[in-house]
């Protein structure tokens, strides 16, 4: 594979985003034509993508000093290249990120219409991709962060893309920052890799570490405070306890963002990181704390999507639950388990963002199920292809989420038996609240006021065909690369990439899918008895249930336990008390002493000479003294 | 010969205005801006001139120029440069224009005083990143003091007096130490100021406190915490030029100070006092960004991010690394560039509605989008996003310091505090600068003019330029940075202890003793 393919495969996003940006102005007047050229950059790479997967297929990998750019960063020993490494694991992120990036740009052409900031939209999605393909590619940490903190800055621009709304610009602030703390995270783990082994090059640290020949800066737990501190970054960026919070509010941004941004790719990227670094994992041992913070995270995520009723945040939370189990599938160390789980789930979840939108679309923007119901006879395709999603994620037997969960599911067993079964009661969870979401929206009496209804109608064929397109994969590429189970296609293509399981898997397969099954198909069941013919309340009495309406109340802690605090603290002690006060205090005061020393000696300046005489004589019979008693 | 020429042709450019002011505004701006744009060319000569390979100062005549001066007293016109001066007195002469352009049309009353103040102030900065000299080196330092005192004492705010007087004072008790300072290593010298000279003795008497006195005096400009509370008051009050060259130049005074003379001439003294400094340095980074933070002034608040920022390079420079120092020197060209352009940014919309306060903002990226674009990147530039050049610096910087600082890596963890820190007062200024909803008073508000965009553009353009192909700026530098960490380093250098007696010995007996004597590692005096 030559080096070349990869730099048209980068660039073509980015030279998208610069005509998009520089030139909108005169753009403007063009909707389509902007649209088109952001959406053909991505085709581009997305036709580079399959081009290199076809060349990995074939055993031709980009690797070492071949991928290698240019030289970013230099000195006396130390070199950052801007270096790419396409693999396996590369080439899978790249068709995800390409494939479902190219439809969602497609399906932007209709859904952003008529809107003021058309052509940013298409330059801020265009600097996503550009950055999401940087982060993937690169063949070293550092690299991996520039991408990493790219996509941070376009999900920022993205989520408070309707600027003039104080809520959205809130909410991009608060991902940006809640994902620096990620980040600050990340810094230090490439810090501890950079003492450890003097440089940050996937290939290098990789075969050093398996080698044993790196510095142990921190002794023995040098390896485990490494990958902790990696892991931190993965937290921030994959929304994971107890960083998830930026996510939900996430959804300001409009919903093909929401959909390619915080579903299908930049939330992934966590788990890309961790799935990258297998064989530091493996040598440290810290798997397990990712297997329990993804455990604990889906579960979590899972009983407050319970109990909300906007559209966009049920699917947010159900996101930031399904980045539970992919990281529970990395934690346990089946990688490539986890890898499929976040294709399955960009497909699946990226579908029903996008269905979302277009339930929004013919709503004239509400978000609130409480006030749709019965919109199957009038939005078929939307609720067809929602419920292909639904089904996925619910793991309804042969659907997509079934081979993936399933897979993670029965690695988890292995591990702990804990695990495994708050990761199955999670697994009902979710089926409850997507089919909750389903009936309440879909099913039963319509609520629509009677304004909106006049013009309820099917979303225009920009946007419909994306939805059945990604409609196939959401239901089809479990079975595609599932199928064999541990040993199926996609196990087999990743092998060169992660360390092998170790040991066999336990217990029947089959029969671990029997179970996952049952337990899927409760959920919707469950759903069903609940919610066919009932709304969800205005107002929960249960404080159990309130509770968990208002999403444990996390936000407000933060906001009171470290947000005011940091902020008054600031403002009164550091500011006022200690800057204002305190230091400038004393310099004034200083500044005040000697006014008032010069103003006091300014008085012996009388002018009379006979003073100054008088002065001078008694000055003489002091020091004359002075020699003649002291000194003698 | 090309480098006094760089030096004083905007002193030539202050005459050339002397006499021609009577000609009309237009002239004096004219001579100002074309003065300054040759200064700029011809220092570009400079760094085409310069040889990256040499260890410390430029021998070429072209880069290096030896006087003779007061022979007696052992004072030459010395000047010359190095890859870590050579940037500074390129970042000056590139941001002096820039700066006259600004003020084309903003300065109404005095405006030939306004440009002769500004050129003669950069002939100032220019003759200390040269001097090789430590008498005429200060007398460069001291010279600067009074074109600024002119630019924030006459076309300042309201409390421009105050701020002045404060600034003023600050720096003078600093350069008094620091003259005690010079006089004590002059009579160490063989009673000779030459720089080289002295970088080529020591190790000094009383070489800790001589390391207190200088860097006193060049922690109160860096400005260090806690001696920062001349910075604040100084931004606020000074003209929208005064803060770009006080937060673009000026504030790297100290940290060039730092780098060319406490570091090399007392490198024990430095290692020494790394216990006390890299906290303040830390604390410095942690504290100005809160403060920051709860700002409603801009300039006070892009004031104390300075104080935040400049933290970053002082932790650098005593890292004893090369990743540190290296990152540290392009961190000081990186700082007068964004800051520098955060300045001119709040200059633009303070001229449009004459207020600096973030409350009587919001909104401004519907009516300004131009404005906005620009603000954004340079933003994330200060905020450290890669790909822009903060980035590249601050993590060579905090790189260097955690794996070779020679002090806790817990000061490195509170520093890196200072990445999420900025992105939280930077954006939280900007959304409120920038988003919501537009407020009817500001509805009247222009967009940028070509003339605001072409003098923002080059600063735009570098601020890429450094975070995608750093390479251009750090190899320049790398020998001159090598030969600080060289001598900084005890990890290597630490002079055995029979051989400090021996040199003790004979500095008291007069003798002037070879370098390679004293930086002779452990290993080696065992071996002899």
């Amino acid at each position: 594979m030559s080096l070349n393919l990869i730099v048209i495969l980068l660039i073509s996003p980015f030279v998208g985003f610069l005509i998009n940006g520089l030139f909108g102005k005169w753009l403007k007047g063009n909707e389509k034509l902007s649209g088109w050229i952001g959406a053909i950059a991505v085709l581009i790479s997305l036709v580079c993508s399959i081009m290199a997967f076809i060349s990995v297929n074939n055993g031709n990998t980009l690797e070492g000093e071949a991928g290698v750019l240019y030289t970013w960063i230099s000195g006396e020993n130390f070199t950052f290249n801007i270096g790419f490494q396409v693999d396996a694991l590369t080439t899978i992120m790249l068709l995800v990120i390409t494939g479902v990036g190219f439809l969602i740009h497609v399906y932007s052409i209709g859904y952003m219409h008529g809107d003021e900031g058309y052509t940013r939209y298409f330059a801020y999605l265009n600097l996503f991709v550009f950055a999401m393909l940087i982060l993937v590619l690169g063949n070293n940490y550092l690299l991996m962060f520039v991408g990493w903190e790219g996509v941070g800055l376009c999900s920022y621009l993205l989520i408070g893309f309707w600027y003039e709304k104080q809520s959205a610009t809130d909410a991009g602030k608060k991902a940006f920052i809640v994902n620096r703390i990620g980040d600050f995270g990340f810094l230090l783990g490439m810090f501890t890799l950079f003492a450890a082994f003097g440089t940050l090059d996937f290939g290098s640290i990789f075969t050093e570490a398996e080698a044993g020949g790196y510095n142990p800066v921190f002794g023995d737990i040098t390896l485990i405070v490494a990958t902790l501190l990696l892991f931190v970054g993965a937290i921030g960026k994959s929304a994971q306890i107890p960083l998830y919070v930026w996510l939900p509010d996430a959804m300001e941004g409009p919903t093909p963002v929401s959909a390619l941004i915080h579903a299908a790719t930049m939330v992934t990227a966590g788990v890309y990181m961790i799935a990258r670094s297998a064989i530091l994992y493996n040598i440290a041992h810290t798997g397990w704390v990712v297997a329990w913070i993804g455990v604990l995270t889906a579960f979590f995520a899972a009983t407050i999507a319970l109990k909300q009723n906007d559209i966009k945040r049920i699917l947010a939370y159900s996101t930031v639950s399904q980045l539970g189990y992919m990281f529970v599938g990395v934690g346990v160390g089946a990688y490539a388990s986890g890898i499929f789980h976040l294709v399955t789930h960009a497909f699946f979840k990226g579908l029903m963002f996008l269905t979302a939108g277009s339930v929004m679309h013919a709503m004239s923007n509400e978000l609130d199920i409480r006030k749709m119901g019965g919109l199957r006879s009038k939005l078929p395709i939307t609720h067809a292809t929602f419920l292909i999603g639904a089904l996925a994620i619910a793991g309804f037997p042969f659907l997509s989420g079934f081979w993936s969960k399933d897979e993670i599911l029965h690695s988890a067993w292995g591990s702990s038996p804990y695990i495994y079964i708050i990761g199955l009661i999670t697994a009902f969870l979710t089926a409850f609240y997507m089919f909750r979401l389903i009936f309440v929206t879909f099913y039963g009496e319509s609520r629509v006021d009677s304004e909106t209804a006049s013009h309820l109608h099917e979303s225009p064929s920009v946007m419909w065909l994306p939805l059945v397109i990604l409609a196939v994969p959401s239901a089809l590429i479990g079975l595609l690369l599932g199928i064999g189970l541990h040993n199926s296609w996609l196990h087999k293509f990743t092998k060169d990439v992660f360390p092998t399981a170790h040991g066999e898997m336990a217990g029947n397969a089959y029969l671990f899918m029997a179970i996952s099954t049952i337990v899927g198909l409760g959920g919707i069941l469950f759903a069903w008895k609940r919610y066919k013919n009932r709304v969800p309340a205005e107002e929960s009495t249960n404080s159990l249930e309130k509770l968990v309406e208002n999403k444990y109340y996390i936000d407000e802690l933060y906001n009171t336990f470290i947000v005011q605090p940091i902020k008054n603290g600031s403002h009164f002690l550091l500011w006022k008390l200690f800057d204002t006060g305190i230091i400038d205090g004393i310099v004034n005061s200083v500044a005040a002493v000697v006014r008032w020393f010069g103003g006091t000696l300014r008085r012996l300046q009388t002018g009379i000479v006979q003073a100054y005489i008088v002065s001078m004589v008694i000055g003489i019979v002091i020091f004359l003294a002075f020699y003649l008693f002291v000194v003698n | 010969m090309l480098l006094s020429l760089v030096i004083f042709l905007p002193l030539l450019g202050v005459i050339a205005i002397a006499l021609l002011r009577g000609m009309g505004a237009s002239t004096v701006k004219g001579i100002a801006l074309i003065i300054s744009l040759l200064t700029f060319l011809i220092s570009i000569g400079l760094y085409y001139g310069f040889d990256a390979d040499i260890e410390g100062f430029q021998t070429t005549d072209l880069l290096r120029q030896k006087l003779n001066w007061v022979t007696d007293l052992g004072i030459s016109y010395h000047v010359g440069i190095d890859g870590i001066s050579l940037w500074l007195i390129l970042l000056t002469t590139f941001l002096t224009p820039i700066c006259v352009i600004a003020a084309w049309n903003s300065i109404e009353k005095g405006l030939s005083g306004f440009m002769m103040s500004l050129l003669a102030l950069e002939t100032g900065m220019l003759g200390v990143f040269c001097s090789l000299d430590l008498f005429l080196f200060f007398v460069f330092w001291e010279s600067m003091l009074i074109p600024m005192y002119f630019l924030i004492g006459i076309w300042g705010g309201e409390r421009r007096i105050y701020a002045t007087i404060k600034f003023v004072l600050y720096t003078m008790a600093g350069s008094a130490l620091m003259l005690v300072g010079i006089l004590a290593l002059y009579f160490q010298n063989d009673n000779s100021f030459d720089f080289v000279a002295l970088t080529q003795s020591g190790p000094f008497e009383h070489s800790h406190l001589l390391f207190l006195a200088f860097f006193i005096a060049f922690a109160i400009k860096v400005p260090l915490f806690p001696f920062h509370t001349w910075l604040p008051d100084a931004h606020v009050e000074a003209p929208t030029v005064g803060s770009v060259i006080l937060a673009g130049v000026l504030l790297k005074m100290g940290t060039y100070g730092i780098v060319r003379f406490c570091l090399p001439l007392f490198p024990e003294a430095a290692a020494n006092a790394t216990s006390w400094i890299i906290p303040l340095a830390v604390i410095g980074i942690i504290y100005g960004a809160l403060v920051a933070m709860v700002q409603p002034d801009l300039k006070k608040l892009v004031a104390y991010s300075s104080v935040s920022h400049l933290g970053f390079v002082v932790l650098g420079l005593f890292s004893q690394s090369h990743a540190g120092i290296q990152g540290s020197v392009l961190q000081m060209i990186n700082h007068g560039l964004s800051t520098g352009a955060l300045f001119l940014l709040v200059g633009m919309i303070y001229e449009r509605r004459h207020s600096r306060m973030i409350v009587d903002f919001g909104g401004l990226a519907k009516r300004m989008p131009v404005f906005a674009t620009f603000f954004l990147i340079v933003t994330l530039s200060s905020i450290g996003l890669p790909g822009l050049n903060g980035f590249v610096g601050e993590f060579m910087i905090l790189l260097g310091s955690f794996v070779k600082g020679a002090f806790s890596k817990w000061y490195v963890v509170f520093a890196t505090t200072g990445v999420i820190l900025a992105a939280v007062y930077m954006l939280w200024m900007f959304q409120r600068v920038m988003f919501g909803k537009l407020d009817s008073t500001n509805e009247s508000l222009r967009d940028l003019n070509p003339r605001e965009i072409v003098l923002l553009l080059p600063i735009l353009v570098l601020i890429v330029w450094i975070g995608v192909y750093p390479s251009s700026f750090l190899n320049p530098m790398k020998m001159s940075v090598n030969e600080v960490v060289r001598k900084v380093d005890t990890t290597q250098n630490t002079p055995a202890v029979g051989q400090l007696k021996f040199n003790e010995n004979s500095i008291e007996s007069g003798q002037i003793i070879e370098s390679e004597n004293i930086f002779m590692t452990n290993e080696e005096a065992q071996i002899k």
